[in-house]
């Protein structure tokens, strides 16, 4: 493992492209995405549908190659998944249905041959209010507990990265909140670096230290915003002011494609 | 970019909840159409009904003097099939069962094998359907006469092994079929899922395409094994068998007006049949309970 100087990116991403050879022809999603994420930093890349944020997720994590770039984590280029490094948590939790909850926590510790780490699990399902839950399969639960489940299947590898998709999506606005709260709780107790894709503007200013914009067709770097909200974020500083009028410059930026800002190439 | 799994690569990641459901919804109702009795009442009735119905048939045979001959009465097939049970009916029982449970057991797991495998190439796969879709509409209990020429006679010891053949012929393909079905599901989030924590091809069959293809190979077996019972007893009737089995004896007791032993012999067969159903309905409820 290569140690990373101070100030050099955990995540750099060099001019990703993607091209699908789709069924009626080629789908450009990514179109020359350059972007760092720093060390503990939470990033949300935020677009509308089909703008390509999920394939760069992807990409991320060694699950797609690119059609042209590359992308370096710990200063080594991505080439495949990076069980160590990085984990995933996946639109609408992704449980595994035929196994109770307990049994999709051990899943990865069963795909990495480890030994299951009792002591971590049982803390992280009582942070995440799911002790008691062990045995109950993902069908029983509510979205927002399957949701939390896989949140503890992704920390108890204790992952530099996270890597999540959406992950609040298909929740209803009130246990959106609660998860957002959830997450930033866990965030703040570790050193975690988290990118973060949603199609909520709100959610990704509540969340992030910087919200990455695309637009869509093909996938286009439109802005950057640094988000300076204090920490700890609370619900109330969502109905302020200055978070509405972000919210409203970031809806105009979405909807310009991008041409409002000219994006700074260095 | 080597190490980038294949299958996801080049896949546009979406995310349907139902999108293993492309290649066919399962219908699972065959398996949870039972529903247990709960009350005392619901019992009581189901009871009530089944006493009904056996004392109803009995009483309008007497009534209409009907020969036992022409339709037997109940009494009379229960007391046919309590007589002498071991004697009449328990060698032929075992018999039919043995080439019943052979036959599956070499059908159903050369099916099973070759599903995993011709679902790994779909190129495969189309060479090998029309052949398939041979085997799973040609009754097999055809072939019957002609495994018994060719076969060697008492391969292991047994006479039974030209119907084996024929049951494993039967219900195999009933199996790869469905099984294959199963297989075919693929759910890429699922699979991203494993990869990301770095499983190999293998792991991904093991703990994620097996266990959705699951329910789709349970409903395989449970069909595979009917039509086995069926072109077991079927075989039995076409072919004089030395060896006996139940479908030998409908056509013995048959030849000598033995209508009662004949329909207790039915019972017996119908008994096999339900059991396979519920022996099914069982193993569907603890394993792939998650589908329903």
């Amino acid at each position: 493992m290569v140690l990373t100087a101070a100030g050099e990116p955990k995540i750099r991403v060099q001019g990703a492209t993607k091209i699908y050879q789709g069924k009626t022809g080629p789908v450009h999603a990514l179109d020359n995405i350059s972007v760092d994420v720093h060390d503990g930093e939470l990033v949300c890349i935020l677009g509308p549908s089909g703008c390509g944020k999920t394939t760069l997720l992807w990409a991320l994590g060694g699950l797609h190659a690119l059609t042209r770039g590359q992308i370096l984590v710990d200063g080594e280029p991505v080439k495949g998944p990076r069980p160590q490094a990085m984990g995933f948590i996946f639109q609408d939790a992704n449980l595994l249905p035929w196994r109770n909850l307990r049994q999709n926590i051990e899943f990865p510790f069963e795909i990495k041959h480890r030994p299951v780490d009792r002591r971590r699990i049982e803390a992280l399902l009582g942070e995440t209010g799911l002790a008691g839950f062990e045995n109950a399969y993902p069908r029983e639960l509510s979205g927002g507990m399957q949701q939390r489940a896989s949140i503890v299947r992704a920390l108890a590898q204790d992952p530099a990265i996270l890597l999540m998709d959406e992950p609040f999506g298909q929740l209803d606005a009130f246990t959106r909140d609660e998860m957002n709260l959830l997450l930033l709780r866990l965030w703040s107790e570790t050193d975690k670096t988290i990118v973060f894709v949603t199609h909520n503007i709100s959610e990704a200013i509540f969340l992030a230290d910087r919200v990455v914009v695309m637009t869509p067709r093909p996938g286009r770097l439109a802005h950057v915003y640094d988000i300076e909200l204090p920490r700890p974020r609370t619900i109330e500083m969502t109905f302020e002011p200055d978070f509405i009028e972000l919210i409203q410059d970031i809806k105009r930026t979405v909807e310009a494609g991008g041409r409002r800002h000219v994006v700074e190439v260095e | 970019m080597s190490e980038v799994p294949s299958e996801l690569r080049d896949e546009i990641p979406s995310f349907d909840e139902h999108s293993y459901h492309d290649h066919g919804a399962l219908d699972w109702s065959a398996l949870t159409s039972i529903r247990t009795a709960k009350s005392a009442l619901e019992i009581g009735t189901i009871v009530a009904v089944a006493v009904g119905v056996f004392w109803g048939v009995e009483g309008i045979l007497r009534w209409a003097k009907t020969p036992s001959y022409v339709f037997p009465k109940p009494t009379q097939i229960v007391s046919a099939l309590t007589t002498d049970f071991g004697i009449r009916y328990g060698h032929h029982l075992w018999v039919t069962t043995q080439e019943f449970l052979m036959g599956v057991a070499i059908g159903s797991t050369i099916g099973l094998l070759l599903a995993a495998v011709i679902t790994q190439k779909p190129f495969v796969e189309k060479i090998v359907a029309p052949y398939i879709i041979i085997l799973v509409t040609t009754p097999m209990l055809a072939l019957v006469p002609f495994l018994r020429l060719s076969l060697p006679k008492g391969i292991g010891g047994l006479g039974i092994w030209p119907i084996v053949f024929a049951v494993a012929l039967a219900s195999g393909p009933m199996v790869l079929i469905n099984a294959a079905t199963g297989f075919r599901r693929t759910d890429l989030a699922k699979i991203a899922l494993a990869r990301s924590y770095g499983a190999s091809t293998f792991q991904i069959f093991r703990k994620i395409r097996f266990p959705l293809a699951l329910p789709m190979i349970i409903v395989g077996y449970m069909v595979g094994s009917i039509f086995g019972l069926l072109t077991a007893v079927g075989s039995e009737m076409a072919s004089a068998s030395e060896e006996g089995g139940l479908g030998h004896q409908l056509i013995f007791f048959a030849s000598l007006i033995q209508v009662p032993e004949f329909w207790a012999t039915i019972v017996i067969i119908a008994a096999l049949g339900v059991s396979i159903y519920v022996v099914f309905y069982f193993v569907g409820k603890r394993w792939a309970s998650w589908e329903a």
